[in-house]
């Protein structure tokens, strides 16, 4: 196993370091705070080629690899766990299945507004009644004449309010259960769409999170995507790469909270010496850097797997079951270390740790990810 | 047209700064980066490029690592890239490497219609003699201290900052110009420029391809040919806590007076 990163990677890491220190992380504070999408960096972002890194150059991508976007995220969310799932969502889980399960034409129509940032990307999978039991789809699709007619809603849907394509899916047949679930890309601009009201969150506040709402709304029957009746395994596979997304957030989280605490205990003196003198503390970093870096491997493999096209969802769901639950433990001691100040919003290390307990919850929560783990292993 | 940007890579002076026992920066144990003036001439090569599609060349000389350097501005948008390297080059101070720099743009040739670019000073010597020599040694007009630049077919207008107010100069092309940083804000390399950078092409410019040009000679390339000597090289001492005064009265005064006039301030 090859543990070195290409010349390119490196450069991109210097670039993706560079941009996050000077433009991201001036307003990490200031969106989580206000709850404000940071649309003026998704556009930087854009101009960057990050929107499509890993899409081929024909449909308007970048021309990269999946680790090269797995380190975008990790890098962003080092300094804004909102700005690394903005990418997230919109790469893995809009443009990734449009590539992914659409046809020629799909993917000629949408991925180069996509990837060039011009237009931004969700999915619609969870409902009410649908979380971690995604089956349970409410969402009917009816097909009439020329179009499909799609009733119901969506909830928690990541940049819902400033998404221009939805990746969505709906039932189409109840009776087949799974088999009857169906997945659709619709335009924000089709009749009897709308987008509900924002969610309130404790972390990544500056996402946008809302619901979607679907009266008679209109899909033309080309936007059918994949096949009818093949939508839950489209759902699931776009899934498995969504969490190498995550993962990848919760790493940067994590490793952010680290060099937030090795710089604060260096400096902060209490009974005469600095913080870092103390074993305590120095037990403390090394486990906290231990756990980034063993998460740094796992998350970085399952990256390599999706690029060689080898089968990578067990990879992907212990990378995120990892790598968040890492990301919660780490955030939680690096508050500890900055003790009272920690508790403040002088410091990012509590927006860490509140942007970081998401990433055990959505695209799969941890315990999902032991379900998958554990059904791999052939364990029933 | 075309515009050739020379750059260098320095001593990031941000972290640790070390100094060999002959006195020249120990560069192999410090962290390197690009000139920040060198990368202001590099955006203004590239906001031209948008303009009017120009091509835009960029020369080093330094040693083989500075490939990382050249791939990194290739990744910002430039076309193609010199290397100019060679062990005879090694040690030369800025007489020297402007001779060096001056025969490589001569190998690459200069049209009537394109422009050399530097940047102000490099943040290792602070010399800023560099650029005008290269002008100098290649009979081009020079501009210093460019902060606005608006070209109009062969004229470049110019504003040159200097330390009590502005000029604003016209100048035709081949020139060259030395940027300095309010000129522009350099843009972040692209990720689809990254993964081209590599397929770029870079030419490396070894002491046999230049030593037919006249600036090269013996006698003003390498340490040999440099006539800058460098004494010793030390770290300024940390200065002294400041002393505070307190007080409006005459008395107070003439005591801050008095020791002011003691270390010939006043």
């Amino acid at each position: 196993m090859d543990f070195h990163l290409t010349k390119e990677q490196q450069m991109l890491r210097k670039m993706y370091r560079d941009f996050a220190e000077n433009e991201v992380k001036p307003l990490a504070q200031e969106i989580d705070e206000e709850e404000r999408f940071p649309m003026e960096t998704v556009q930087k972002m854009a101009k960057l080629g990050m929107m499509g890194i890993y899409f081929p150059k024909e449909y308007g991508g970048a021309g990269g690899d999946v680790l090269s976007y797995a380190m975008a995220v990790e890098e962003l969310a080092k300094v804004c766990g909102t700005t690394a799932v903005i990418l997230s969502a919109h790469t893995s889980l809009c443009c990734a299945p449009i590539f992914e399960h659409g046809t020629e034409e799909q993917k000629k129509k949408y991925l180069p507004d996509l990837c060039s940032g011009k237009k931004i990307g969700a999915f619609g999978l969870t409902e009410p009644g649908a979380g971690t039991d995604a089956s349970g789809q409410q969402t009917t699709a009816v097909l009439d004449g020329d179009h499909w007619v799609l009733n119901g809603s969506k909830c928690f849907i990541t940049n819902g309010n400033v998404a221009d394509t939805f990746v969505v899916f709906a039932m189409t047949d109840k009776k087949l259960g799974n088999h009857g679930i169906t997945a659709f890309i619709v335009e924000k601009d089709f009749p009897g769409f709308s987008q509900g009201k924002h969610e309130k969150k404790m972390g990544i506040r500056g996402s946008s999170t809302c619901d979607l709402i679907f009266e008679d709304c209109i899909v033309p029957k080309e936007n059918l995507l994949g096949q009818v009746g093949k939508g839950f395994k489209i759902a699931m596979m776009t899934l498995d790469g969504g969490r190498i997304g995550i993962a990848s957030q919760a790493l940067g989280l994590g490793e952010g909270a680290v060099d937030e605490a090795v710089k604060y205990t260096k400096e902060r003196v209490q009974f005469g010496r600095r913080l870092s003198q103390f074993q305590n503390t120095q037990f403390q970093l090394a486990d906290m850097h231990c756990r980034m870096q063993a998460a740094q491997y796992v998350v970085y493999a399952a990256a390599c797997k999706k690029q060689l096209h080898e089968n990578y969802s067990m990879d992907a769901a212990m990378a995120k079951l990892f790598a968040a639950e890492a990301a919660s433990d780490v955030t939680r001691r690096a508050v500890q270390l900055f003790g009272g100040y920690g508790y403040t919003r002088e410091y990012p290390v509590e927006r860490m740790m509140r942007d970081a307990k998401i990433t055990e919850i959505y695209e799969g929560t941890s315990e999902v990810q032991r379900m998958v783990i554990a059904s791999h292993l052939g364990v029933k | 047209m075309k515009i050739i940007v020379c750059v260098k890579q320095v001593p990031d002076t941000s972290g640790k700064v070390a100094v060999n026992p002959d006195g020249t920066l120990d560069r192999a144990s410090m962290q390197t980066i690009i000139n920040p003036d060198d990368l202001n001439a590099v955006e203004a090569a590239l906001q031209l490029k948008d303009e009017t599609g120009c091509e835009v060349k960029i020369v080093t000389m330094g040693p083989p690592p500075a490939e990382g350097m050249l791939r990194e501005i290739l990744a910002m948008g430039a076309d193609s890239a010199v290397l100019v390297s060679a062990r005879e080059f090694g040690g030369s101070d800025t007489y020297a490497t402007s001779q060096i720099i001056a025969a490589a743009v001569n190998r690459i040739g200069v049209e009537k219609d394109d422009i050399v670019m530097c940047g102000r000073q490099a943040i290792d010597g602070d010399t800023a003699q560099v650029g005008p020599q290269i002008a100098e040694k290649l009979h081009l007009p020079q501009v210093t201290y460019v902060a606005e630049l608006h070209k109009t077919g062969n004229d470049i207008t110019v504003k040159r900052m200097l330390e009590d107010g502005y000029m604003t100069i016209k100048v035709k092309t081949p020139c060259l110009l030395t940027c300095i940083k309010e000129l522009n804000a350099p843009r972040y390399m692209s990720v689809g420029g990254v993964f081209e950078a590599y397929s770029k092409p870079m030419d490396v410019f070894d002491y046999n391809a230049l030593k037919d040009d006249p600036l090269i000679d013996a006698t003003t390339i390498g340490l040999k040919g440099s006539p800058t000597n460098i004494l010793t090289s030390f770290t300024p001492p940390a200065k002294g806590a400041g002393v505070m005064m307190d007080g409006a009265e005459k008395a107070d005064c003439d005591k801050l007076a008095g020791m002011l006039a003691a270390k010939h301030i006043i």
